[in-house]
């Protein structure tokens, strides 16, 4: 973990609202877990004031640079889509804790499931798995065809399927009728998207292993300030708990109430 | 000498800068960044008798300069925090002061009894302040009668100097302050947070689940200024000044209200490394300022009248 001004490569707006920063920065010598997330000041004033975390989608060592992606939404991302190259921003990081690709074993079957801007954190998995000898199938839920980004780049990793709430792109529904529709069976499930999504793959028993990347609004982002914590799945209403940014935000399921 | 040391009751300061309770746990996290040995103190996170788990979440929601939270005290609770955290924290040189909380006058006065036996514990805070939990905190801190008995009973079971946390939360803070004072209190802290809220455009519910929260940052340094500056001319008490310190510029505008040491909190949670930054740039500029010794700096603002025997001292 560090703070480091890391240098703007590229900025580009990749599907409706949905942007692909990728920065430079010594910090990607410290990346190694996929589904870590960095803590991004995007303006230098008092609005916003606190950091916005976002998910690290791909690590390139080679060449010093990572990339996030990020919905522009709110008045900071939306002044983080204004940054060109050669901007810095000032970033903390790499933080949390990400999915484990060493519990899975070279020709095992991976099923990642991402939704929306849940996707990107899949990307780095799926690439270190195939890296490893795992297959990667991938299921990846959107609102509707404009919002749809990375098909090509999982497609290139393993079978990739989408789906659309509205059916205006692949399959009409969500991630979850694709997995039952075309009987999709995996050693493992990786999945990172909206807490709904999270929840019915919880009930679901898709995978005998499943592990989650959950959200919440974070102030620190260190495990700090207490803002961003959950209750233990065994004790819901208990004094036990987790804080997503420090001990997850990837949990293996069953570990913490979502 | 350096230009940064600072005596306060119970305390020896190697300078007059600490992080605030509540927005740097007990230290663990922070460590990982910097060497906390450069901190002046270490004002660590409420205490409590029991664990506390908090409230449910959001917890915090961002307004223009400023945060609100309403965490809700969560802590590990009194025994924790004894046996586990504040032993953590001898390994660095650095006095802790204590936030002492509660629902109940009995639950504060347990805790204070306890956590000011811990050796490195060197003073108390007392939380009578916090907005965001249903029973205690800011019930105390609203009522003179009651902010100033419980300092005299918290004051008999503690081992080390006691500091008042005052609410802001309040028409005359002035009258609390003298109320605590009279109560016996050795310092005071302030502010606290302002109890405000925002409300999510889509759902047109509140966006913390408390519904309200404790407003900070530097949207609130000129309501901590002018409070410290009322306050510090009417008491004898020192005050350690918080509310929305980013810069060491902001340090010394709270020692010219009348702050004697200061507390930065939201700050951290911006740039981690907010505290050695600041105490690294004090000196310089006490040198442009033509400042021989930060205490100089205390209640500069104040008329000639108003200056109090506390600080002529």
């Amino acid at each position: 973990m560090r703070k480091e001004l890391c240098e703007v490569v590229s900025n580009l707006c990749i599907a409706d609202s949905i942007y692909e920063l990728t920065l430079s920065g010594a910090m990607v010598n410290e990346m190694n877990e996929p589904g870590q997330f960095v803590h991004v000041k995007v303006s230098n004033g008092l609005d916003p004031m606190l950091r916005r975390p976002i998910s690290i989608s791909s690590i390139n060592k080679e060449e010093d640079k990572f990339t996030i992606i990020y919905r522009k939404q709110g008045r900071g991302t939306s002044l983080l889509a204004e940054k060109r190259p050669g901007e810095m921003v000032d970033i903390l990081g790499p933080l949390g804790n990400g999915f484990p690709v060493e519990v899975v074993a070279p020709k095992e079957t991976a099923i990642l499931v991402g939704g929306g801007i849940g996707v990107p954190p899949l990307y780095e998995l799926a690439k270190q798995l195939v890296n490893k000898g795992v297959k990667v199938i991938s299921i990846l839920g959107f609102q509707d065809e404009s919002a749809v980004f990375y098909e090509s780049k999982f497609s290139e990793l393993g079978e990739t399927y989408i789906a659309t709430v509205d059916g205006s792109y692949g399959t009409k529904g969500f991630v979850t009728d694709v997995i039952t529709g075309k009987r999709l069976n995996g050693d493992i499930l990786y999945s990172c998207g909206p807490t709904p999504m999270l929840r019915a793959l919880e009930a679901g028993s898709y995978a005998p292993r499943v592990y989650l990347s959950l959200e919440e609004r974070m102030g620190c982002g260190i495990g700090a300030c207490f803002a961003c914590v959950c209750h233990v799945k065994d004790d819901p209403n208990g004094h036990a708990y987790k804080k997503v940014c420090s001990d997850g935000p990837v949990f293996r399921v069953g570990e913490v109430a979502i | 000498m350096s230009s940064l040391s600072i005596e306060l009751p119970g305390l020896s300061l190697k300078n007059p800068v600490m992080p605030a309770s509540g927005c740097f746990g007990f230290g663990k996290e922070y460590s990982q960044l910097f060497d906390l040995n450069v901190l002046g103190s270490i004002m660590v996170k409420a205490t409590t008798p029991e664990p506390r788990f908090g409230n449910a979440t959001p917890r915090v929601a961002e307004t223009p300069g400023g945060m609100l939270n309403a965490i809700g005290l969560q802590n590990p609770g009194l025994e924790k925090v004894v046996t586990e955290e504040l032993p953590w924290l001898e390994k660095f040189n650095v006095p802790i002061i204590a936030n002492v909380a509660g629902s109940t006058e009995e639950d504060y006065i347990r805790v204070a009894e306890r956590i000011s036996k811990a050796p490195n514990v060197h003073a108390l805070e007392l939380n009578i302040s916090c907005p965001n939990v249903k029973t205690g905190g800011i019930a105390f801190g609203t009522d003179p009668e009651m902010a100033k008995e419980l300092t005299e009973k918290v004051k008999a079971v503690s081992e080390v100097p006691v500091y008042v946390k005052l609410s802001p939360n309040v028409t005359d803070i002035v009258k609390i302050a003298k109320a605590v004072e009279a109560g016996g209190a050795d310092g005071l802290t302030m502010i606290n947070t302002l109890v405000g809220m925002r409300i999510d455009l889509q759902s047109a519910k509140p966006i913390l689940s408390n519904r309200t929260g404790g407003l900070s940052g530097a949207a609130i340094k000129p309501v901590a200024l002018r409070m410290i500056y009322e306050v510090s001319q009417q008491v004898d008490l020192p005050i350690i000044g918080m509310g929305g310190i980013q810069s060491a510029e902001d340090v010394i505008e709270f020692f010219y209200a009348g702050a004697s040491a200061v507390a930065v909190g939201t700050q951290n949670f911006v740039d981690p490394f907010a505290c050695p930054t600041i105490i690294e740039e004090l000196p310089e500029l006490l040198t442009k300022l033509g400042v021989s010794h930060i205490s100089e700096c205390t209640g500069r603002s104040w008329g000639k009248h108003e200056q109090l025997a506390y600080h002529r001292a």
